[in-house]
C-alpha cells in the first residue's frame, strides 16, 4: 500500500508518448515558416500594385468631369475631360458577348449536366478546358480572320464582343455546370413524380434554385472580360469620343485609353489618365467580383 | 451533330430518368415519330411505367434538348473554328515566306512581296519567360495552398483565400503598366547584382538591351504573379480534398504537421499541383498586353539571357495589331497566333490529362 502512495522517482517503462526530436520540430517549424513566408510574398505585390494604382490614379477619378465626360477637344497635355467614352465602351462590348456567352453557356451547362453522356458530351466538356486555355489575343486574331479578313466586315466594338463571347463561354459554363451538379436529385425526382417532363423540370425547378450560384458565375465572366486588352488592340480602333453604336465606327474601351495614352502620350496629364483608367477599371471589376461575392452569400443552394 | 453520338445521348439519357423516375405515368401520349426509328434499334425496355419515355419525345423536350446540344456544339465548333480559320489564313503566307519558319530569328512583313519571317525568337522569349514565371511561382503557389488548407484556421482560410483572389481580379494591362512603371526600376538594382555576380552563367549573361528594366526577367517576374493566383486556387481545392483519415491516420503515429503535409497531402494533391502548374503555364505563354508593355523590344536577335528583351508570340501579334491590313503580312501573324493557339492546346489537354478529374480547370 505504502509503496503505491510513494511516488516513483523515475516511470518503470520508457513512457508511452516521448518527446518529438529536435530534428523534426526544426524541419516542422522551417515548413511552417517557409508556407507562411509564401503567402507575404504573394501578398506584396498585391499591395504594392494597388497603393500605387491608388495613389497615382487617385487625384484623376475624384474629378466629376472624369466620370461624365470624354477626352473629345481636350488635348493630349491638358489635364481635362474623363473617360466617360471609354466606360460606355467597355460596357457595351461586355454587353454584347453577354448577351450571346450568357444563355448558349447556361445551356451548354445544362447539357452537359443533365443530358450529356457518352463521346459527345466528353469531347464538349474536353473542349470547354481547351476554350478556357485560349488565350485572348488567339480568339481575338481568330474574330479577325473569319470577320475581317474573310467576310469582310470593318473593325468595331460588335467585333470584340464576339471575341469577348469566347473568352466568357468556358467561365459561364463552368461556374453553371457546378451549381448544377449541387441541385439535389430529390428535386429532380419529386418533380418527374408529378410527371413533369424532363425539360419543364430543368426550366422551372433545377435552374431557379441554381440561379443565384449562375448570376455569380456571369458576374465572375464579365469581370473576367472587361479586363481584356488584346481582343480591343486587334479588333478596334481608339475613339476620343462618345460612341454608343458598336456597329459602326471607333470605340474607345478603358483598357484601350490606358494602352494608347501610354504608348502615345508621355505628358503628365497622360500619365494621370493612364493610371486614373487603370484605378477605374479595378474598381469596375471589383464591383462586379463584390456583386457576385454578395450574390452567393445571400443564396447558397438550400435543401 | 454526329448520328451516332446522339443516338447513344438518347438512349443513356431515357435510361437514367427511367431510374429516377420510377413512377406511375402510364404510357399516355403516344411517341411522335420522328425519333421512333432511332428508338427502335436502341431500346429494348418496355415502356409501361417510364415517364422519362414518353416526356423524352415530346416537342418541348426535343426543342429544349435541342438547344442545350446544340450549346454545347457551339464550344465544340470553336474550337474547331478557330484552328480552322488561323491555318485557312496562315497558309498563303507561310508559302509565301523566303525565311525558315522555324529557325529564323527574323520577323519582317513590311514588304508584301518578300515576307521573311520565323518564331525561333518569338518561341525562345515565350519559354524563358514563362517557364520562369513557373519556377517562381510553382513553389509559392504550392506554400500558399498549404498555408491556406493546413494551417490557417478555417475562419481566416476565407478572407486570406480571397486576397489571393484579388490578384486575379488585376487586369493584366494594369500588371504591364505596374510592372514596367514601378516594379522594373524598383528591381533593377538586384537584375544588375545577378548579372555581375552569375554573369558567367548563360542566364543571367548580358542580353541584347542597353538596359536591365523591362527584360524578359522583369517578365517573368511580373507572369509570376499573374499566374500565382491560378495554381494556388485550383492546388488548394485539391489539397482541401485530401481524405480526413489519411490525415488522421498520419496524426495518430504522431506526426507533426509537416510530416502529415508530407506523407498525405503531397502525394494525395501531387497531380492536382502539376495540373494547375500546367494551366499557370497555358495562362503565361498566351499573356499579351502585360508582356507587351513590360517587354522592351530588342533590335538584335534573341541570345537566350533573361536580360535580353523581345517579343513573345502573344505580344507580337498585339504590337502589330494596327497594321493589319494586307492579307499576306497579316497571315504571318496569324501564323504565329497559330503556334500560339497549338502550344496553349497541348499545355491545357496535359493539364487534363495530369489532373485525371480532379481539377476543374
Amino acid at each position: 500500500m505504502s509503496a503505491a502512495l510513494d511516488a516513483p522517482e523515475r516511470p518503470a517503462a520508457p513512457a508511452t508518448f516521448r518527446n518529438v526530436s529536435t530534428a523534426r520540430k526544426i524541419k516542422d517549424r522551417l515548413a511552417t515558416v517557409l508556407v507562411s513566408l509564401a503567402f507575404l510574398i504573394a501578398v506584396i505585390p498585391l499591395v504594392w500594385l494597388l497603393v500605387s494604382v491608388l495613389i497615382k490614379g487617385f487625384p484623376a477619378i475624384v474629378s466629376a468631369d472624369w466620370w461624365t465626360r470624354s477626352l473629345s477637344g481636350v488635348t493630349p497635355d491638358e489635364v481635362r475631360g474623363g473617360v466617360y467614352h471609354a466606360i460606355v465602351g467597355t460596357l457595351v462590348q461586355a454587353v454584347i458577348s453577354g448577351v450571346i456567352a450568357v444563355p448558349v453557356g447556361i445551356l451548354a451547362a445544362v447539357y452537359l449536366v443533365e443530358y450529356g453522356r457518352g463521346r459527345l458530351a466528353k469531347t464538349t466538356s474536353f473542349m470547354v478546358d481547351i476554350l478556357s486555355g485560349v488565350p485572348s489575343i488567339v480568339a481575338a486574331l481568330f474574330i479577325f480572320a473569319l470577320f475581317v479578313s474573310i467576310v469582310g466586315l470593318e473593325q468595331s466594338g460588335f467585333l470584340v464582343g464576339l471575341a469577348l463571347v469566347l473568352l466568357m463561354l468556358p467561365v459561364v459554363i463552368r461556374n453553371t455546370e457546378e451549381m448544377l451538379r449541387l441541385v439535389p436529385d430529390e428535386l429532380r425526382e419529386a418533380s418527374y413524380a408529378l410527371g413533369i417532363p424532363k425539360w419543364k423540370t430543368i426550366l422551372r425547378i433545377v435552374l431557379p434554385t441554381a440561379l443565384s450560384g449562375t448570376i455569380t458565375g456571369v458576374m465572375l465572366a464579365f469581370a473576367r472580360v472587361m479586363g481584356e486588352t488584346a481582343p480591343v488592340l486587334v479588333l478596334v480602333g481608339y475613339a476620343r469620343a462618345i460612341n454608343f453604336n458598336p456597329f459602326e465606327g471607333n470605340q474607345a474601351s478603358l483598357p484601350l485609353l490606358i494602352y494608347t495614352e501610354l504608348s502615345t502620350n508621355p505628358s503628365a496629364a497622360g500619365q494621370l489618365r493612364i493610371w486614373g483608367g487603370a484605378l477605374t477599371l479595378i474598381l469596375i471589376v471589383m464591383l462586379f467580383q463584390l456583386a457576385a461575392s454578395l450574390i452567393s452569400r445571400y443564396s447558397a443552394i438550400s435543401k | 451533330m454526329t448520328p451516332d453520338g446522339d443516338e447513344a445521348d438518347a438512349n443513356t439519357v431515357s435510361e437514367r430518368t427511367t431510374e429516377r423516375a420510377p413512377s406511375d405515368d402510364p404510357e399516355t401520349r403516344g411517341r411522335p415519330t420522328g425519333s421512333a426509328t432511332m428508338s427502335t434499334v436502341t431500346d429494348t425496355q418496355p415502356t409501361a411505367t417510364d415517364p422519362g419515355r414518353t416526356t423524352s419525345g415530346g416537342t418541348g423536350e426535343r426543342v429544349f434538348r435541342g438547344l442545350t446540344t446544340g450549346s454545347g456544339l457551339v464550344v465544340v465548333a470553336a474550337i474547331a473554328l478557330i484552328g480552322l480559320f488561323l491555318v485557312v489564313q496562315a497558309v498563303p503566307s507561310l508559302l509565301a515566306n523566303n525565311a525558315n519558319f522555324l529557325t529564323s530569328p527574323e520577323f519582317v512583313t513590311t514588304d508584301a512581296a518578300n515576307l521573311r519571317f520565323g518564331i525561333r525568337d518569338l518561341l525562345v522569349v515565350t519559354l524563358l519567360s514563362s517557364l520562369m514565371a513557373l519556377v517562381i511561382a510553382m513553389p509559392i503557389g504550392m506554400g500558399i495552398a498549404l498555408f491556406l488548407t493546413q494551417y490557417t484556421p478555417p475562419r481566416l482560410a476565407q478572407p486570406f483565400s480571397y486576397v489571393i483572389g484579388l490578384l486575379a481580379a488585376v487586369p493584366s494591362i494594369v500588371f504591364g503598366l505596374w510592372g514596367i512603371l514601378v516594379l522594373a526600376p524598383a528591381i533593377e538594382p538586384f537584375a544588375a547584382f545577378l548579372q555581375t555576380y552569375l554573369g558567367w552563367f548563360f542566364l543571367f549573361a548580358p542580353g541584347n538591351l542597353p538596359v536591365l528594366t523591362g527584360t524578359i526577367f522583369t517578365g517573368g517576374i511580373v507572369l509570376a504573379i499573374m499566374i500565382l493566383p491560378i495554381i494556388t486556387a485550383t492546388t488548394r481545392e485539391v489539397f482541401a480534398q485530401t481524405p480526413r483519415f489519411q490525415v488522421e491516420a498520419a496524426q495518430a503515429l504522431g506526426a507533426t504537421r509537416w510530416e502529415v503535409i508530407r506523407m498525405a497531402v503531397l502525394p494525395y494533391g501531387r497531380s492536382g499541383f502539376i495540373a494547375a502548374s500546367m494551366l499557370g503555364l497555358g495562362r503565361a505563354l498566351g499573356e499579351t498586353i502585360a508582356v507587351l508593355l513590360v517587354i522592351r523590344a530588342a533590335t538584335s536577335p534573341s541570345t537566350g539571357s533573361l536580360f535580353d528583351g523581345g517579343y513573345t508570340f502573344a505580344s507580337l501579334i498585339a504590337s502589330a495589331a494596327s497594321e493589319f491590313s494586307q492579307p499576306l503580312p497579316t497571315g504571318a501573324y496569324i501564323s504565329a497566333g497559330l503556334v500560339l493557339f497549338v502550344l496553349t492546346f497541348v499545355v491545357n489537354a496535359i493539364a487534363r490529362v495530369v489532373a485525371g478529374g480532379k481539377v476543374n480547370g
